[in-house]
């Protein structure tokens, strides 16, 4: 099926740069660090702040990681070279999403224990967790994917994907915080339901309506 | 008559901002609990209102084009964003002018104002975007992308700010005035209204001119009667 | 028509491979391009060229740089679409139908469409998976032996030269005309686009060409060839077309450019009739 062969030629493309995958994660625990840089050594201040760092630092690295998804298409025009083939554009782009939603989890689960070491945070609610990771990372993903597409094609490439994607995952940055924030700390009143509602909301729509635009996006 | 439409819309609206603004500002008697400070809501309301008009317009433009194509519906989508992202900054600074003595800050986290700020980040962003990519018919395309799938987002913002706020002690935002007070912000809505179209078909017609000097026509056809050697044309 | 040109012998019966004998008016031309215009920027790379190509035609596209042989053959690839007009490869409309178009052509195109973190081999996987072609490692290496690239299958492509890189091109390609046994017969492509075959390649690899070019006709196949190596295109080809400035300015058998007055029209650019 041509979904599989497109998302196994991105995992591939992915275990082929470890160092790149590396940097990625120095990159988000550079940011876990200056993010407590900037608001002090008081663990008891850093505590509630914990899950607001681990979101952020995730969306800063999701930049680079998403950048670099589309760079090994264009260095040779490897990504014309599929649109040649008899392959849809909408397999291609959830092929990628796909592949980038894997790596962000990746991602954010290694960055987990780094943040419950810098900000003394104790997780009980493991799977629940892992539930608003997994909708968060694919809250980034979907759009991040169509926006690296069209920001590797573009001039100024590196100001272009944060400066596009980061006003639009606004919902999912808010809705994560929040409730990885009530998971971490207690949620007296349940509300973790109604953030990871809203979470697979958007996730919904946007893994629709991104890949009905991908094949506007990449062609000529 | 047509070609002076944008400068008679906007002298038109300019006229109707000025007479309800006059009428809002010193005749209207003074909001009960805000006293004079709630004034500026007769512009800040109708701006509210014609600023995501302006985004909605942008939107619709960008549907048309991802289905039709062509200059004109490029042109009213570059139109829509531009005035659009003008009006929302200026919403942005109405409210943090209308907020500074209210609340004494700046910036309340109020979803709507709130929206409205990642909004105007959102669509500068698309603005941006146009800057950055040369090929006309490209950057049509991916504008309209980028204003399909940030507008549908709009609705999805509001709700998780307001979600977010409610956990915070919630200042209550300034509702619509009460009825005695509705004329002046009828005029002005309607004034910002007619001044935004006028506005919206004189950057349209720029951005027309605009696509039209960039794509020019391949040369007259008949010239390759000439070209072809005599006696081989099959 | 003016400005157009229709390239095979009309009325005459072809007999297909397989040996059946059909008449041309029932048979869809290969490539039909009408009113075709494309343009990069300001500029108009290809303006206004009327072109119909029966199946089975081998035909050489010349021009000088510029003169809008690549974008010809990407628009009928289906790789970019048009400002003007419209091509149908097969009686499909590459805008309307562009994946049956894509399914029908194979591009050799000037860039070397490879993932440089990847193996040879794991290139051709990724087509091969695309395109529905025997994915095991053997099927494969056969392909790459037809290139000379076989006992570089296991090396990453980043160290390749360009000599190679081309070879890997010409392996895609391959791969999209089944070159190796086909499983299903109506996914192979029939139309081939070579877009400078001949570039950054050696003697061996001229001769390489020359074979496949033979190979394919012998197949059936349509071909369109853009070349600079005149001579080398009038050996192989049936037909050849001319294109200046975008626009086409002569069609005709291709044995023509090899005499001197095909010499004088290529060396002499237009508006100096």
């Amino acid at each position: 099926m041509q979904l599989t062969a497109v998302v196994r030629k991105d995992v591939l493309l992915q275990w082929r740069s470890p160092g790149q995958r590396v940097a990625i994660l120095a990159f988000g625990v550079t940011v876990l660090l200056l993010l407590s840089f900037a608001a002090g050594p008081n663990t008891g201040a850093l505590r509630p702040l914990a899950s607001g760092f681990l979101w952020l630092a995730l969306l800063l690295s999701s930049t680079l990681a998403l950048a670099d998804s589309f760079q090994t298409e264009m260095e040779q025009h490897a990504l014309e070279g599929l649109l040649l083939l008899p392959v849809s554009a909408r397999a291609i782009y959830y092929g990628k999403a796909l592949a980038n939603w894997c790596q962000l989890l990746v991602l954010a689960l290694l960055l987990v224990p780094c943040a419950v070491v810098l900000y003394d945070v104790t997780i009980t609610r493991v799977l629940a967790l892992s539930g608003v990771l997994v909708l968060g990372t694919a809250g980034l993903s979907a759009p991040g994917t169509l926006y690296a597409a069209m920001a590797e094609q573009a001039k100024a490439k590196q100001v272009l994907l944060p400066l596009l994607l980061f006003p639009l995952v606004v919902p999912v940055l808010l809705a994560s915080v929040k409730a990885t924030a009530l998971l971490v700390t207690g949620d007296p009143m349940r509300q973790v339901g109604s953030w990871a509602a809203l979470l697979a909301s958007f996730d919904l729509v946007y893994w629709s309506l991104c890949g009905l635009l991908f094949n506007r996006v990449v062609e000529h | 008559m047509k070609q002076a439409a944008p400068a008679i819309l906007v002298g038109l609206g300019t006229l109707c901002l000025l007479s309800g603004s006059y009428y809002g500002l010193f005749v209207a008697p003074p909001e009960r609990y805000m006293g004079d400070v709630q004034r500026i809501m007769y512009i800040h309301v109708p701006t509210a209102w014609n600023a995501l008009l302006a985004l909605t317009w942008a939107f619709i433009s960008a549907l048309v084009y991802l289905v039709r194509g062509g200059r004109a519906w490029d042109a009213r989508l570059e139109a829509g964003i531009e005035v659009g992202v003008i009006l929302t900054a200026l919403l942005c600074a109405l409210g943090a002018i209308w907020a500074r003595p209210t609340w004494g800050v700046w910036w309340d986290w109020d979803p709507r104002l709130t929206t409205s700020a990642v909004l105007l980040v959102g669509f500068v962003g698309i603005l941006a975007l146009r800057h950055f990519v040369d090929d006309p018919a490209r950057r049509a395309t991916w504008t309209a992308v980028g204003t399909v799938v940030m507008y549908i987002d709009v609705p999805i913002v509001y709700l998780s700010v307001k979600w977010w706020n409610t956990l915070h002690q919630m200042q209550s935002t300034p509702e619509t005035v009460a009825t005695t007070f509705h004329w002046p912000l009828r005029v002005n809505a309607f004034g910002v209204l007619i001044l935004m179209v006028g506005l919206l078909i004189a950057r349209a017609r720029i951005a027309e001119a605009r696509l039209r000097e960039e794509l020019t026509d391949p040369e007259d056809e008949s010239a390759g009667a000439s070209n072809l050697v005599p006696g081989r044309v099959l | 028509m003016i400005g157009t040109a229709s390239l095979g012998p009309v009325g005459a019966p072809v007999v297909l491979p397989g040996g059946v004998a059909q008449v041309p008016e029932l048979r869809e031309a290969a490539v039909t391009a009408t009113g075709l215009a494309r343009r990069f920027g300001r500029r108009w790379a290809l303006r206004h060229v009327d072109l119909r190509v029966e199946p089975g035609r081998l035909v050489m596209v010349v021009g000088r740089n510029g003169s809008g042989k690549s974008t010809l053959l990407r628009l009928i690839a289906g790789a970019i679409r048009p400002d003007r007009g419209r091509v149908l490869v097969g009686g499909h409309d590459a805008c309307r139908d562009a994946e049956a178009v894509r399914r029908q052509t194979a591009l050799l195109g000037h860039a070397s469409n490879t993932y440089d973190a990847f193996t040879a081999l794991e290139n051709l996987t990724v087509t091969a998976r695309l395109t529905g072609t025997p994915t095991d490692r053997d099927a494969l290496t056969s392909v790459l032996d037809r290139v000379e690239l076989a006992a570089y299958r296991d090396e990453s492509v980043a160290g390749f030269s360009a000599g190679m890189r081309r070879r890997m091109a010409f392996a895609r390609l391959l791969l999209q005309t089944d070159a190796v046994a086909p499983r299903d017969r109506s996914h192979k492509a029939s139309v081939v686009l070579l877009d400078e075959p001949y570039a950054q390649l050696d003697w061996p690899g001229f001769r390489f060409v020359d074979d496949l070019v033979r190979s394919l006709a012998a197949r059936g196949m349509t071909l369109l060839m853009a070349t600079h190596l005149v001579d080398r295109g009038v050996s192989l080809c049936d037909d050849g077309i001319v294109l200046e400035q975008g626009k086409l300015r002569w069609a005709g058998p291709a044995a023509w450019l090899g005499t001197r007055s095909g010499r004088e029209l290529l060396d002499r650019p237009e508006g100096r009739d």
